[in-house]
C-alpha cells in the first residue's frame, strides 16, 4: 500500500463576516496517496478552493479553521505557525492560481520570480538558480528561455504566463501540486496545451495533483479520483469511472446530465438542476441539496444524510442510498 | 438561400479600431475583416472562436453599437448601413451590373437606428457588469419601455414589467430589488427581460452563459430555446464553448483572428469540419466521459494566437496550421461553398480532408 500523503478529517471552516458566520466547509474528509491525481468539482462557493487553501495555511481573513485535523507529508497542519508554513509552501506543496494575469508580479521579471522560489528554499547560488530557472522554462515548453527570463509578465500571452506559473510551482519539486482552476481563464486550444503539459509533467515527476475545477470535462481526462462538493460538503467521492458511469448522488447525476452532448444529431433538451445555488449564510437545515433535489424526501429537509459506502473507493451522502441499503437489509440505518 | 427568409445580413463587414500612433505610424487593430453572412428568420446562428477573434465585435457592429469602418448591413431587406465601397447584390446572390456591364456600388448611407433598436436587442456576457447597480430591477427592465414610449400609463408600464419578469422566471416582488441581491443566473434573466421589453425580433446573445455555473447554464439555455419558440425570435448566439453553441444553434460560424473561416449546419460542422482550425478546436474540447477522453487524440495547435495589430499575411491561421504552404502566406483564401450550405476558407481543403 502506498503512503498516505494527505489526510483531512472532519474539517470545519467558517468565515466570520459582519453579516454572520458563513460555513464554508462542513466536515470535509478525504485522503490522498502519493502520486495520485484528485479532482475537486463543484460550483462557485461550494468550498473547493477553500479546502485546498486551508492545507497551505492560506485561509483568508475572516476565515478560521473551526475543527478537524489535516495531516500532510508528516506535518500537523492545523497547529503549524506562519514560519513553518513559509518553509512548507513552495517546497513541499505549491499552487497554480486561476488567473495567470494577476498572479504574477508585474514589476519583476519572469527570471526574478522563478529564482526567488529557488533561492528561498534551497542552498543554490544565484548562478545555479539561474540555470535551474532556465531548465524549468524548458521543462514547461517555453522557447528561448534565456530571453523569456528577462521579460516581464505583460510581454507574455495568457498561456505562456500559465506555463511560467507552473514552472514556479515546480521549482522545488513539490510532493503536491494544487491547481486551482488552472485553465478557466484560457481559451480551449490553450487549455488543451496546458492540460497536456500537466499530464506530461506528472508522468515525468510523479507528484500528486489536486485539480480544482467546475468543468467536468477537465477532470474526466486527468483525474483518477473525483470529489464532488456542494455547499461545503463532499457529497460524492469515487474513481473517475464511478463518478461518470454510476453517479449515485442526485446532484452529481444532475451535473452530468446538464452537459450538452457534442456528438448527437438531434439536440435533446438539456436537463438543468432547478433552483438557485445555496445561500451559505442561511444554509438549509438538512441536506444542502434538498431544496433543489427532484426526489427530496421529508427526512432530507431535516437531517444531513450519513455516509453510504458503495465500494472501497466510492461513497456518497444521500438519504435515498440509505433507504436502498436498508431495504436490501444491508448495513444502512 | 432565399433572400425573403433572411432577417439580418452583413456583407464585407469590417471593423478596425485605432490603436494609437499618428500619420504614417497610425496603427489599427483589425478586429473584424471582410466578414459576410446572413441569418434566416427564426434561426439561431452560433458564432464561436477564441478570445480576441472578433466574434463579439461582429455582434456589436451588426447592431451598429460600433460604427463599421467598411461593409454593408441589411436588416429585413433594408440597408441600415452602407460604406459605398462594395457592389450591390441581386436577390440571387450575383453582383448587380448596369446596362454596360459595370458593377453598381451601393450608396453611402447610415440610417437613424432608433426604430430599429426596437427590433434588435442584445444580451451581454457579464451579468455583474451589465446591470446598473443603482437602479431597481423594475427600472432596468422598464427603461427600454420608457425610451420607446411603449406604455401609455404608469399602470400599463408596471404590468408590462411584471409580465416580463414572469416570462423569464422571476416574480413580481423582485421588481423593487437591486441587482446585488441576485445570483448570476437571476441577473442574466434580468438582462434577458430587458432585451425582451421592446418585443424584438432579433437578439444578439453575447456569451450569455459563460459567466454562469454549469447547473445554471442549462436553465438559461433552455429559457432561450423556450422564448424562441414562443416569440419566434432570431438569435445570433456568440460563445466560446462549442458544446453549448452546438446544442442551441441551427448553423455555426467559426471565426479566427477577425475572419470567418467556416460556416455550416451545426451537426455537419462538428462531424464533417473542413477547416483545420475548426478541427483542432473541436478536438480541444474536454470530453466529460473518462473512457472517450482517454482514448481521444487531440490535434494540438502550436503557439498562441498572433496579435490582431499585426496579423500574418495571407491566411491568418497559417502560423499555427499543420498544412500551411507557401501559397497560404501569399494570398488570402477565398471563403467558398464546398458543399451545399457548407462554407470554408482554406487553400488546402483536399489535403486536409
Amino acid at each position: 500500500m502506498k503512503e498516505k500523503l494527505l489526510e483531512i478529517k472532519d474539517e470545519y471552516l467558517s468565515f466570520f463576516t459582519p453579516a454572520g458566520e458563513v460555513k464554508a466547509l462542513n466536515g470535509v474528509s478525504f485522503s490522498m496517496e502519493e502520486g495520485e491525481v484528485l479532482g475537486i468539482v463543484g460550483e462557485s462557493g461550494s468550498g473547493k478552493s477553500v479546502t485546498a487553501y486551508s492545507l497551505m495555511g492560506l485561509t483568508a481573513y475572516p476565515g478560521k479553521l473551526v475543527s478537524g485535523t489535516i495531516r500532510f507529508n508528516g506535518h500537523q497542519v492545523e497547529t503549524m505557525t506562519e514560519k513553518e508554513f513559509r518553509k512548507m509552501r513552495g517546497n513541499e506543496v505549491s499552487i497554480i492560481f486561476q488567473d495567470p494575469m494577476t498572479s504574477l508580479n508585474p514589476v519583476y521579471t519572469i527570471g526574478n520570480q522563478i529564482r526567488e522560489v529557488i533561492l528561498l528554499h534551497t542552498d543554490k547560488t544565484k548562478k545555479e538558480a539561474q540555470e535551474r530557472a532556465k531548465e524549468l522554462l524548458e521543462l514547461v515548453g517555453i522557447n528561448e528561455p534565456e530571453k523569456r527570463l528577462k521579460q516581464y509578465p505583460h510581454e507574455l500571452s495568457g498561456g505562456m504566463r500559465q506555463r511560467v506559473m507552473i514552472a514556479i510551482a515546480l521549482a522545488c519539486e513539490p510532493k503536491l501540486l494544487i491547481a486551482d482552476e488552472p485553465t478557466t481563464a484560457l481559451d480551449v486550444t490553450i487549455q488543451a496545451q496546458i492540460l497536456e503539459l500537466m499530464q506530461e509533467l506528472r508522468e515525468k515527476l510523479g507528484m500528486s495533483i489536486i485539480m480544482i475545477t467546475h468543468d467536468l470535462g477537465v477532470v474526466a481526462s486527468m483525474c483518477e479520483k473525483i470529489a464532488v462538493m456542494y455547499a461545503g460538503h463532499i457529497i460524492e467521492y469515487g474513481t473517475a469511472d464511478e463518478i461518470f458511469y454510476s453517479p449515485k448522488h442526485e446532484y452529481t447525476k444532475g451535473l452530468i446530465r446538464s452537459i450538452p452532448k457534442l456528438d448527437t444529431e438531434e439536440d435533446e433538451r438539456l436537463v438543468p438542476i432547478e433552483g438557485q445555488p445555496v445561500d451559505l449564510l442561511n444554509p438549509p437545515k438538512g441536506c444542502p441539496f434538498a431544496p433543489r433535489c427532484a426526489s427530496c424526501m421529508k427526512i432530507c429537509l431535516d437531517q444531513m444524510p450519513p455516509k453510504t459506502e458503495l465500494s472501497d473507493t466510492h461513497y456518497s451522502h444521500c438519504w435515498l442510498l440509505q433507504k436502498d441499503q436498508f431495504e436490501e437489509g444491508g448495513r444502512g440505518l | 438561400m432565399n433572400k425573403q427568409d433572411i432577417l439580418m445580413e452583413i456583407q464585407h463587414l469590417q471593423q478596425y479600431f485605432p490603436a494609437g500612433g499618428y500619420g504614417k505610424n497610425k496603427r489599427v487593430v483589425k478586429a473584424v475583416d471582410d466578414v459576410s453572412f446572413a441569418i434566416r428568420r427564426g434561426e439561431t446562428l452560433g458564432l464561436v472562436g477564441e478570445s480576441g477573434c472578433g466574434k463579439t465585435t461582429v455582434g456589436r457592429t451588426m447592431l451598429r453599437l460600433y460604427e463599421p469602418t467598411d461593409g454593408r448591413i441589411i436588416y429585413d431587406g433594408k440597408i441600415i448601413f452602407d460604406s459605398g465601397n462594395h457592389p450591390l447584390q441581386n436577390p440571387d446572390g450575383t453582383t448587380q451590373r448596369d446596362g454596360n456591364g459595370n458593377v453598381i456600388l451601393g450608396t453611402k448611407s447610415a440610417v437613424d437606428m432608433l426604430p430599429y433598436r426596437r427590433r434588435m436587442q442584445i444580451v451581454f456576457q457579464d451579468p455583474y457588469a451589465s446591470l446598473d447597480p443603482r437602479m431597481t430591477i423594475g427600472d432596468i427592465v422598464g427603461e427600454p419601455i420608457d425610451i420607446h414610449k411603449l406604455a401609455n400609463s404608469k399602470e400599463e408600464r408596471r404590468d408590462r414589467i411584471l409580465s416580463l419578469l414572469e416570462r423569464v422566471g422571476l416574480n413580481s416582488e423582485h421588481a423593487n430589488r437591486y441587482p446585488h441581491e441576485f445570483s448570476g443566473g437571476q441577473r442574466q434573466r434580468v438582462g434577458i427581460a430587458r432585451a425582451l421589453a421592446v418585443d424584438p425580433e432579433f437578439i444578439v446573445c453575447d456569451e450569455p452563459v459563460s459567466a454562469l455555473d454549469v447547473s445554471i447554464q442549462a436553465q438559461v439555455v433552455n429559457m432561450f430555446e423556450d422564448l424562441q419558440k414562443e416569440l419566434g425570435l432570431t438569435y445570433l448566439f456568440i460563445a466560446h464553448d462549442l458544446s453549448i453553441v452546438k446544442h442551441i444553434s441551427d448553423r455555426i460560424g467559426v471565426m479566427y483572428l477577425g475572419k470567418l473561416v467556416e460556416l455550416a449546419d451545426s451537426y455537419e460542422l462538428i462531424t464533417k469540419s473542413a477547416h483545420p482550425y475548426t478541427r483542432s478546436l473541436i478536438s480541444a474540447i474536454p470530453i466529460a466521459d473518462p473512457k472517450t477522453a482517454r482514448a481521444s487524440k487531440r490535434i494540438p495547435l502550436q503557439g498562441d494566437v498572433p496579435s490582431p495589430l499585426n496579423p500574418p499575411s495571407g491566411c491568418r491561421f497559417r502560423t499555427r496550421c499543420p498544412y500551411a504552404t507557401e501559397q497560404c502566406a501569399g494570398e488570402c483564401p477565398e471563403f467558398k461553398e464546398i458543399s451545399p450550405g457548407h462554407w470554408a476558407a482554406c487553400h488546402n481543403l483536399e489535403q486536409v480532408n
